[in-house]
């Protein structure tokens, strides 16, 4: 069966074009690098996106904390991911890299804070 | 009012500025202040939550703040005078900026080098004429991505997206992600103006459908938006008659280009190329005025940040040269965008050191040769794949093809 797709690995946006029997490559073009094939070959297995959001922040001189995956989730749990992040609050300060909730899910992977948030007395009256 | 007085003034903390203001300290200038109009540095990087910064330069996909961060935290380190709260109002041509602050109040600074790195704002509905009533539920994409990812406010339920940039088509996942449903993504030309990566992962992946070639003729609602009409284009970009499509919703959103942000160049009296929207730049990315340098997204519109700070960082080494000697090597020759090429940067070369163009496509090839041509001899080319008006290309020019000072011509076929 003739496969075609974009590798969503990199922003070079490989076109692949291969040949598979629907689980396996049986051959495969269009891939600049080795990741290529690694991509297709776990879309084809098992599809897993990485999320990215934002989680709100109780007392932070910003209301939301931006917040992304560890590690791919399978695409199918994408929305279950997201009403948990939903759900969450965490308290100011936070910090970059800080696990928010760990083994999310129990898919294996945590959810990290990609940026820092002050707690609000920190910048006082303005 | 005092004159404060340094070696080099950067305007901008995003990832142009402050790329540029650590590659100088790191070049030995110790004299520099950065000038940045919002409360916090990292410029629109801040709002961009979503992964995929990085992988150039780091070899790992970083999301917006995280790529912001690894400059940040190097330009605290090197502690960089960083005015936040501060917005230029003027560049004079002597190298004086006019800025107000929130906490200095009204400054004069002035520098014996100025690096304009401003980056661009979006393209909004009256740059497009957009036809219909002024509802709210109009917005552009960088604006609903600020309400979202930073403001904690929700736009809307049930979107169109108008345009296919990055920005777009991350703005249909994030709001298909927090519960809205997006109907659609309306492009005007018969391809799409986001990386394909972008298509897959933030369309495809959530059944969005890409309608080509359409655009909207008719925006409907008094309050609040109700609806907005569709309709498909014709080779000339007009409306075909009878192929008009309602889209009941309460928000759309442009994503219809970006335009760098020159106004400040404007003050200084510095040259613009129409084309790219950015300064006049010879290989060492100084602008018409001398001393007056440009980099990032307010020279041209980048698609990927590795290489806004990559240019920053080559404009750095020679601002440090300029500062040095008091002036650069002459670019003596020009380089012009010929058939099938929108642009290319710089506009002037030395000729004597190598240089990575810039340039862009003007329509999709795919295989797609890139020749440089000189006095009507082909002096370089180079075979691609592809080629993508969205991706950049760079291409690395040596010296030693270049003969003499007749003006260099790039095409693509």
């Amino acid at each position: 069966m003739k496969t075609s797709c974009v590798c969503i690995i990199c922003p070079k946006g490989c076109e692949l074009e291969g040949e598979t029997d629907g689980q396996e490559i049986l051959s495969l073009e269009g891939a600049s690098c080795p990741r290529g094939r690694e991509y297709l070959a776990q879309e084809l297995r098992d599809p897993r996106r990485t999320i990215t959001s934002t989680v709100l922040v109780e007392g932070g001189e910003s209301p939301l904390v931006s917040v992304r995956l560890s590690a791919p989730v399978p695409k199918n749990q994408i929305f279950a991911v997201m009403e948990a992040i939903r759900r969450l609050r965490v308290v100011a300060p936070v910090s970059l890299g800080e696990v928010l909730l760990p083994d999310l899910l129990r898919l294996g992977c945590d959810l990290i804070a990609t940026h820092q948030v002050f707690a609000a007395e920190k910048y006082g009256p303005r | 009012m005092n004159l404060m007085e340094k070696d080099c003034i950067i305007i901008g903390g995003g990832p142009a500025g402050l790329a540029a203001a650590i590659r100088l300290r790191e070049a030995g200038v110790r004299d520099i202040v950065v000038i940045e109009r919002e409360r916090q540095a990292g410029g629109i990087l801040r709002q961009c939550i979503h992964d995929g910064f990085g992988l150039t330069r780091f070899q790992e996909s970083l999301s917006g703040p995280e790529y912001a961060w690894r400059f940040l935290e190097k330009a605290v380190d090197l502690n960089i005078p960083l005015l936040t709260e501060t917005t230029a109002l003027k560049v004079c041509p002597d190298k004086t900026v006019i800025a107000v602050s929130r906490r200095h109040g009204w400054l004069r600074l002035r520098a014996r080098a100025v690096v304009l790195a401003m980056g661009c704002r979006e393209r909004t509905r009256g740059a497009i004429g957009l036809p219909g009533t002024r509802p709210a539920g109009v917005l552009t994409a960088g604006v609903a991505q600020s309400y979202i990812n930073i403001h904690n406010l929700m736009i809307g339920r049930d979107a169109v997206i108008l345009g296919s940039g990055d920005i777009g088509l991350i703005m249909a996942r994030r709001l298909t992600l927090e519960g809205a449903r997006v109907h659609a993504v309306l492009e005007i030309q018969p391809h799409a103006g986001g990386l394909p990566r972008n298509i897959r992962q933030c369309l495809d992946d959530y059944g969005i459908p890409l309608l080509l070639e359409h655009t909207v003729v008719d925006i409907r609602g008094t309050g609040r938006l109700e609806s907005i009409l569709a309709a498909k284009v014709d080779a000339n970009r007009n409306p075909v008659p009878g192929s008009e499509r309602e889209f009941r919703c309460d928000t759309l959103i442009l994503s219809v280009g970006l335009i760098p942000e020159n106004e400040l160049s404007l003050t200084a009296g510095i040259e613009l190329d129409p084309r790219t929207g950015g300064a006049i730049v010879d290989e060492h990315y100084q602008t018409s005025v001398p001393g007056i340098f440009s980099a990032g997204n307010v020279l041209h519109v980048h698609d990927l940040v590795d290489f806004v700070s990559l240019e920053a960082e080559t404009l750095a080494e020679s601002v440090a040269v300029f500062l040095k000697n008091g002036c650069l090597e002459s670019c003596p020759i020009a380089l012009k965008a010929g058939s099938g090429v929108s642009y290319v940067l710089p506009h002037t070369i030395s000729g004597t050191r190598e240089v990575t163009l810039s340039l862009r496509v003007r329509e999709p090839l795919k295989p797609c040769l890139i020749t440089v041509r000189q006095a009507g001899g082909t002096v370089l080319s180079r075979r691609f794949a592809k080629a993508l008006p969205a991706e950049m290309i760079h291409l690395p020019l040596e010296a030693e093809i270049v003969n003499g000072r007749t003006p260099l011509e790039v095409t693509a076929v």
